[in-house]
């Protein structure tokens, strides 16, 4: 099954819908409540990224039996240093995403926590590819 | 364990959402204006504790299976933020507490810290 879900960069209103769906699709299909939960908190991190980073993004969700592979593609201004930013509190978030609770240098370390595979590739000035991949089993 | 409806009546709050819920029982309270830690919490029956009320909120409640939120220091949940609470089955609490009046009344009648 193939979805895809368009992200607004700087909508914080709708911030967190296309993860919302994924969670609805997952149960749906009867997923273990906990590969869920880290499922959906790794896309809605990857979600706040695109809304607080990047002018436009895609979720691209692909469920198959075993597993979900989500591409989360944006235009923005990429990330120059990605260990730097795969560190713990580092962020460069503005003050507008901090008060929305967020920005605290927790979101790719997060993701990948709570995720079996991802992958990250960026290009300043063009923007970030994040892939996803959490197993059912 | 607490029940609901015995932090309510402590608090001396009101429930603006999801009142059904009432004679469930809590066993964990996680107090934070941030969401990101929010986030990193695999802790399960857990009333989230905060003085953040915008949509994010109620966001990173539904992704993070919490289904309890106490607003304090009498921070008003919008109209927005309740129907997506409601669509959730999010149970919203408001009180005129501190944060740290609120922890430690709930603490007092049993509500546990996570870590």
């Amino acid at each position: 099954m193939e979805f895809k879900f368009a992200i607004e960069g700087g909508n914080f209103s709708k911030a967190g819908s296309a993860s919302s769906e994924v969670k609805k699709i997952l149960k749906q299909l009867n997923v273990n409540p906990k590969i869920i939960k880290r499922t959906v908190v790794s896309l809605y991190e990857a979600e706040v990224n695109v809304v607080a980073h990047a002018f436009e993004g895609n979720m691209n969700v692909d469920i198959d039996t075993d597993k979900i592979v989500v591409k989360i593609e944006d235009k923005g201004p990429g990330i120059p240093d990605i260990d730097q930013a795969m560190q713990e509190g580092y962020s460069t978030a503005s003050p507008q995403v901090r008060e929305m609770g967020f920005g605290a240098g927790m979101g790719l370390p997060n993701i990948k926590r709570n995720s079996d595979q991802m992958n990250i590739t960026s290009k300043v000035d063009v923007g970030t590819e994040l892939e996803i991949i959490n197993y059912f089993g | 364990m607490v029940k609901v409806a015995d932090m309510v009546d402590r608090l001396n709050a009101r429930v603006i959402c999801g009142s059904s819920d009432m004679d469930q029982e809590i066993q964990f309270g996680f107090a934070s204006d941030l969401m990101s830690d929010v986030l990193t919490l695999d802790t399960e029956n857990l009333l989230l504790i905060t003085g953040l009320n915008n949509l994010q909120t109620i966001r990173t409640s539904e992704m993070s299976d919490i289904s309890f939120i106490l607003f304090v220091r009498d921070k008003k949940a919008t109209e927005e933020m309740k129907e997506l609470a409601c669509e959730n089955e999010i149970t919203l609490i408001e009180c005129g507490h501190s944060m740290f009046r609120a922890c430690s009344i709930l603490n007092e009648i049993g509500l546990q810290p996570v870590y």
